[in-house]
């Protein structure tokens, strides 16, 4: 797809973050059961329903209500150590965890947020299994608070408190698996105002919420415990949420592919309005095409007619060669459309006339069907291959999108996928879904609390940088990176005990370590301790600073083993000055011609020689003195 | 009128909330320290204190603002009443079993009202096809709201009432009756009505719910559609229990009436039938029975109601160091019998031996059953035991102390006299004791 270049100003972009950060606290939210995952089979396996409730204006939300008519039940998979009944759903909740709302606390008066004077639990009604009692457990910590990104300021309009959900592990037909280890988690929510005006931006908003989370010292590290919510929008547009951006680098893509999705679905509505068609031209009336494949070589279908099912179609009229436009890369509104139909209908996907003939789908077949459903040249059929009540529901759900597709973009709450794309979620829940948890007593906050807090608030990312330059005589851009880098606490550990030259370490921490990563090695798996080792190994003489970087390799592929043993394996120990002596005497005699003829300026070439030697076991300075003290002998 | 008004609201911020002249729902705005909070008025806690307005901010939150003296408090809009429209009743269908349902105060079934954050119980039939929408496939519903009490307050007096609701539903032809209560004495009430409806042509079937009604994942739904599909179409005709059989959502257990007891705080599978199996088990609308021993549904059976109680009855249990002059107070204020819920096979200190002896002196029915909860008393093993029964007190085999209890209190609302009363103690009347004791997990509870 070509990437024209966007004016994010004149399409009127605005995007808001959510950012959620996993806390590290010693207990959950509501329980004292430890905030962690496990990776062993379950010792406990539940299976619950979940009704959608009714509000006192007789709405129920169409998508929770269509999946519990569906039978949707979820068998819910846990340990004795990471849940117990209150995530069961079992127990009513304990008190909310104050250690949890102090980190919030920290990070909201960091941001200049005004904490609120009472906090009101709230349930957030979430019904697709995440949460056990059907609603997610969340609080307003604070209220209206701002951050500076580079000189603009982005208003932070509240910090939150919220329990994470349980995880997906699987679904099979009805049948939804959910962990609930992760179920209780706290999480910190901060959300911005929709100020955010370019992907970029996006991307820095995101970057600097992070690292004044980061800078609390008390969030969890690693990927998973932080996720990212993304609100956009553009003019004839519509607001879309993206859900669980994992990764920070991607967010300014996911803006740029939800733009590109918006415009060219923009395109296509007006192409298909300019077409004449109306979204009341969409007939729902579906075809039974079963006849037309009884011979298929399509194993799909081959396989839903021999378990008796059917093919149904809907014509599409004058969608023809839209379907197979692209939104986003590897995005079509074919996928959209399948999408839904996965969701409503739980079928496999969809074939459309826009992509056959194909998948062992014949010319002569897709003739056929044309003729079935009594299409015209410019029409474009959809079939599906399931029993009558999925197909149904499926051709439904793209009748629907089709209809979305000529009035433009139609609100939704999208999922993210690792490529920066993104896929259908479900419809935008109804703003009518919180409502007071009244299992859990309001909780004020004094102003003696937020005093203390107030004294002993860690330092803002800026005036860490500030100091970094400052205290350890680091340029800008090393300091930066080294902030950046997540390793600045790192280094202040190891410039203090090691006495190591500070230059030294953050280039280590930074430019080494990424280069090692550009290099496929898994960097993450240096643990702390190690790299700690690895410096006093250097202060002390055991290992030359050239060997930083093979040790560092090393030790990543070998877990819990020291930098003195990687250099033994790797025969980086350093060399005692007398072998080094030996080496360079060596050396020298060997060149004693070129010593001859060129006296003291031989040091150069020599120089190289040694250090081509002994790269790695020897310190270059060490090297250089010697060189030049036999050198002055010879001469 | 003005309680639901300014619901919890007291004191110095209900001042301030008159004089703004704003009530629930309302929109209201609370300028302070250079911040400014608007949001619906929110019904306060009756434990809140009298310092914060809870507000609904525009996001959904709730949050407590303090009324400081500098904080300026306006309204800003009227709040509009959620007008809640039924859907349309589903078709009922003649064919159907017609079942009634009475509400005693157990919340069943519930609205919640986004809004202000008030949970509405949902009573009446329509109220109840409107949320459980299945209930139309399974029978013809009529609703009545007997009370709306929590089940810690209801007393004698209520199950007087109840059994006679039940009687007139009976009588009016109904294939079957649920009971909606609290889940915390629904036990006690399930035996006492075992006693007072006798001869009964089709079944009675307590229900709760241990997990709040608003909630998606609460268990009333699930237990309600299998209680009336047991009161519809179950062949037994008795007083029952119907719950979560586990922690799934997958089997209903129905329990004998007077054998069953709430053996947890907040589990769904908290009813656990104690000395026997379960009656039935309903799973995917499929009602299996567990028994042979039960009573037949019989419509031309003659219901017989013996609806008094006498609350002269006391359930005392025994601890170590207790003192026994604990058991003078009861023979001096006239009550005609006592439960002893002792130690092990049934035993009490023999520092209590005088006391109870001056009891059965004085004419006062003195019982044991066990506080072990699972099995049954026998006190011919030990000495203690011995003795006890010397002193004239009636071991009450394997029936549950709660029981015993519910029993002795509608025997004395049958008679006075003490022999009439121990030969009543003594006749199973509602499969309240057997002679057997079999061994088994209980067979609902199995994974």
């Amino acid at each position: 797809m070509t990437t024209e270049k966007v004016d994010y100003t004149r399409i009127g972009l605005k995007v808001g973050l959510e950012v959620h950060q996993q806390l590290e606290t010693a207990t959950k939210l509501f329980c004292a059961c430890r905030p962690e995952l496990f990776k062993e089979e379950p010792q406990i396996t539940f299976l619950r329903r979940l009704r959608p409730t009714q509000s006192e204006l007789g709405q129920i939300d169409p998508a929770a209500y269509f999946e519990f008519q569906k039978g949707v039940k979820i068998l819910y998979e846990a340990n004795t150590q990471t849940a117990c009944l209150v995530e069961m759903d079992e127990e009513p909740p304990h008190p909310l965890n104050m250690e949890a709302v102090e980190i919030a606390l920290t990070a909201a008066l960091m941001m200049n947020a005004t904490p609120v004077d009472e906090i009101h639990v709230m349930r957030k009604t979430v019904i697709d299994g995440s949460n056990t009692t059907g609603f997610q457990r969340t609080c307003v910590i604070a209220l209206n608070g701002t951050i500076k990104v580079d000189e603009k300021t982005v208003p932070i309009q509240h910090v939150s408190l919220e329990e994470d959900a349980a995880r997906k592990t699987g679904e099979e037909d009805t049948l939804i698996r959910y962990r609930i280890d992760r179920l209780g988690i706290p999480l910190i929510e901060i959300a911005t105002a929709p100020v955010i005006k370019t992907p970029k931006e996006a991307g820095e908003v995101a970057l600097a919420i992070g690292k004044i989370l980061r800078a609390t010292g008390r969030v969890k590290r690693g990927l998973g415990t932080i996720r990212q919510d993304l609100n956009i929008s553009i003019i004839c547009g519509a607001l879309t949420e993206i859900k669980g951006v994992q990764e920070l680098e991607l967010i300014p893509l996911v803006v740029e592919y939800e733009v590109q999705r918006q415009l060219n679905l923009i395109k296509i509505s007006e192409e298909l309005a300019k077409a004449g068609i109306r979204p009341e031209n969409l007939k729902e009336e579906f075809f039974d095409v079963t006849e037309v494949f009884q011979q298929t070589k399509c194993k799909v279908i081959q396989k839903a007619i021999n378990k008796n099912q059917k093919v149904l179609a809907l014509k599409l009229p004058k969608f023809k060669g839209f379907l197979k436009r692209e939104l986003m890369p590897n995005i079509r509104l074919g996928t959209e459309m399948a999408d839904r139909a996965k969701f409503w209908g739980r079928v496999g996907g969809i074939f459309h006339t826009d992509e056959l003939p194909a998948y062992g789908i014949t010319a002569q077949e897709v003739e056929a069907l044309r003729k079935a459903v009594r299409v015209q040249e410019q029409d474009a059929v959809v079939f599906v291959a399931d029993t009558m009540e999925n197909a149904t529901d499926a051709l439904k759900a793209v009748l629907e999108r089709a209809r979305e597709a000529i009035k433009g973009v139609p609100e939704e709450t999208r999922a993210a996928n690792p490529d920066g794309t993104t896929r259908y979620m479900r419809p935008r829940p109804g703003a009518a879904r919180m409502y007071p948890e009244t299992d859990i007593p309001p909780i004020q906050i004094t102003q003696k609390h937020l005093e203390k807090i107030r004294t002993h608030l860690p330092e803002l990312p800026e005036q860490k940088l500030k100091r970094l330059m400052h205290e350890y005589a680091l340029n800008q851009k090393l300091a930066k990176q080294l902030m950046n880098s997540e390793h600045a606490e790192l280094f202040e550990t190891i410039v203090k005990e090691s006495k190591v030259s500070p230059t030294t370490v953050a280039a280590f921490l930074t430019e080494t370590l990424k280069a090692l990563k550009r290099d496929g090695i898994q960097t993450e798996k240096i643990s702390q301790n190690q790299i700690r080792e690895l410096f006093k190994a250097l202060a002390t003489g055991e290992i030359a600073k050239e060997a930083l970087q093979d040790i560092a390799a090393w030790l990543s592929k070998h877990e819990g083993k020291t930098p003195k043993e990687a250099a033994e394996s790797l025969g980086l120990k350093t060399l005692s000055k007398e072998e080094l002596e030996k080496i360079v005497e060596e050396i020298i005699t060997q060149n004693k011609d070129l010593v001859k003829k060129s006296g003291v300026k031989a040091f150069g070439p020599i120089m190289g020689m040694v250090m081509r030697e002994v790269r790695g076991r020897a310190n270059a300075e060490l090297v250089g003195e010697l060189i030049k003290k036999k050198l002055a002998e010879k001469v | 009128m003005s309680a639901e008004k300014f619901s919890g609201y007291k004191g110095e911020v209900l001042e301030v909330v008159r004089r703004v002249d704003v009530e629930i729902g309302d929109l209201i705005r609370i300028t302070k320290g250079g911040q400014v909070f608007e949001g619906i008025l929110i019904p306060r806690s009756e434990y809140g204190d009298d310092k914060h307005i809870v507000i609904k901010l525009r996001s959904g939150y709730n949050i407590g603002v303090r009324l400081t003296p500098d904080a300026k408090v306006e309204k800003v809009g009227k709040g509009e009443k959620p007008a809640f429209v039924a859907p349309p009743l589903p078709e009922q269908n003649p064919a159907l079993p017609k079942v009634s349902i009475i509400s005693t105060g157990g919340t069943i079934a519930s609205r919640v009202d986004y809004r202000t954050g008030a949970v509405r119980p949902a009573l009446t039939a329509s109220d109840l096809y409107s949320v459980v929408p299945e209930l139309a496939d399974i029978a013809r519903i009529d609703a009545q709201i007997l009370f709306s009490l929590y089940s810690e307050n209801i007393t004698p007096a209520h199950w007087t009432k109840m059994a006679k609701t039940v009687a007139e539903k009976i009588e009016e032809g109904v294939d079957g009756v649920v009971i909606a209560h609290g889940t915390d004495t629904m036990g006690y009430s399930a035996a006492a009505l075992s006693f007072a409806l006798q001869n009964l042509p089709v079944p009675v079937v307590f229900v709760g719910s241990q997990r709040s009604a608003d909630r998606p994942s609460s268990d009333a739904a699930t237990n309600l559609t299998g209680a009336v599909l047991a009161a519809a179409k179950a062949p037994f005709a008795e007083v029952a229990v119907a719950m979560h059989a586990t922690v799934s959502d997958k089997a209903i257990a129905v329990h004998r009436g007077t054998r069953v007891r709430k053996c947890h705080t907040s589990r769904r599978d908290a009813f656990k039938t104690i000395n026997a199996q379960p009656i039935a088990k309903i799973e995917e609308n499929h009602i299996v029975m567990l028994t042979d021993d039960y009573k037949k549904r019989d419509p031309s059976q003659k219901l017989t109601v013996k609806p008094n109680f006498s609350e002269e009855v006391a359930l005392i249990k025994f601890y170590p160091g207790m003192n026994p002059a604990v058991i003078d107070w009861y023979v001096d204020n006239g009550y005609k019998a006592i439960v002893l819920e002792g130690t092990g096979l049934g035993h009490v200190a023999n520092s209590l031996f005088q006391p109870i002896k001056r009891a059965v002196d004085n004419g006062v029915l003195v019982a044991m059953a066990s506080q072990c909860i699972w099995g049954r008393v026998n006190m011919s093993v030990y000495d203690t035991g011995r003795d006890l029964l010397a002193l004239g007190v009636i071991p009450l085999e394997d029936m549950l102390a709660e029981t015993a209890t519910v029993k002795l209190i509608w025997i004395f609302g049958q008679t006075s006299n003490a022999e009439e009363a121990k030969k009543l103690l003594k006749t199973n009347i509602a499969g309240e004791f057997s002679e057997r004791s079999i061994y088994g997990e209980e067979e609902t509870s199995k994974p």
